[in-house]
């Protein structure tokens, strides 16, 4: 398994980056991946959605899809996309310390 | 690394939800990548995008034979919307959403819907007959404008 700095922390990883132990996780952890994603700043709006992700995956153990995201209440996808830009799903599993999703839609 | 696909523009022709979905999937999957995702209607494909038929399409239990059962049987009254209930309630459980939502969400996405032309006067349909996500009704060589650039998938 690789290692990687993501600002203050050496975490595992898989092999895109995606953290291999959510332990390791903490929110400096995931303002490094954000920046490296493109996203300077974790707004608020970012951190609802991240928080979200995390519970949903403790009670479901998957990780949301853009749609249950969006049917939930939590944020539409126009404005998951505007915060997410160029892969939403994707960049927000990998923020929140998730397994690369592996769904089709 | 090879170059990344950035755009993609993609054509639906085919009718049922055997032949609306793939399109409407990819285009999706697209859009979630990054990758700039056009849609094209044609023929009976339109369906997906007409607001009177939209939410009523339903899989073909004739002439398919991916259905894995004899023909004969696909042409019992009820049994299409049957099978098509069934699949509707499966591909729910796996997040795919009905083709109203599923439009909706691509568009949400920031996808780009277009009839054609050349169907929309054989079929004598008006830009109100659509539904909201629809850009224009255009012709294939405008549709060629739009793809330039990117690739394009038939389906």
């Amino acid at each position: 398994m690789a290692q990687k700095q993501y600002g203050p922390a050496t975490v595992e990883v898989d092999a895109e980056g995606y953290l291999a132990d959510f332990s390791q996780w903490t929110r400096e952890v995931a303002a490094a991946i954000a920046r490296e994603e493109g996203i300077a700043e974790l707004t608020p709006a970012h951190w609802k959605v991240v928080e979200y992700i995390q519970k949903d995956f403790k009670e479901n153990g998957q990780v949301p899809s853009i749609r249950k995201l969006n049917k939930s209440g939590v944020i539409s996808t126009k404005e998951l996309y505007e915060l997410f830009p160029g892969g939403p799903a994707k960049k927000a599993a990998k923020i929140s310390g998730m397994k690369k999703p592996e769904g089709c839609v | 690394m090879t170059d990344k696909i950035k755009k993609v523009s993609i054509i639906i022709s085919k009718g049922g939800l055997e032949g609306v979905y793939p399109g409407l999937i990819m285009a999706n999957g697209a859009r979630m990548e990054g990758i700039e995702a056009n849609l094209f209607f044609t023929f009976f494909g339109m369906d997906a995008i007409t607001k009177k038929r939209m939410g009523k399409i339903k899989v073909a239990t004739v002439g398919n034979p991916g259905m894995h059962m004899p023909s004969i049987l696909g042409i019992l009254p009820g049994f299409s919307a049957m099978a098509t209930s069934m699949m509707k309630k499966t591909m729910d459980k796996i997040d795919i959403p009905p083709v109203p939502e599923f439009v909706e969400m691509i568009a949400d996405a920031g996808g780009k819907f277009y009839a054609c032309k050349a169907t929309v006067d054989m079929f004598k349909l008006k830009k109100e007959d659509f539904c909201e996500q629809v850009d224009s009704i255009i012709n294939v060589g405008k549709f060629y404008e739009i793809a330039a650039g990117g690739e394009i998938i038939f389906t």
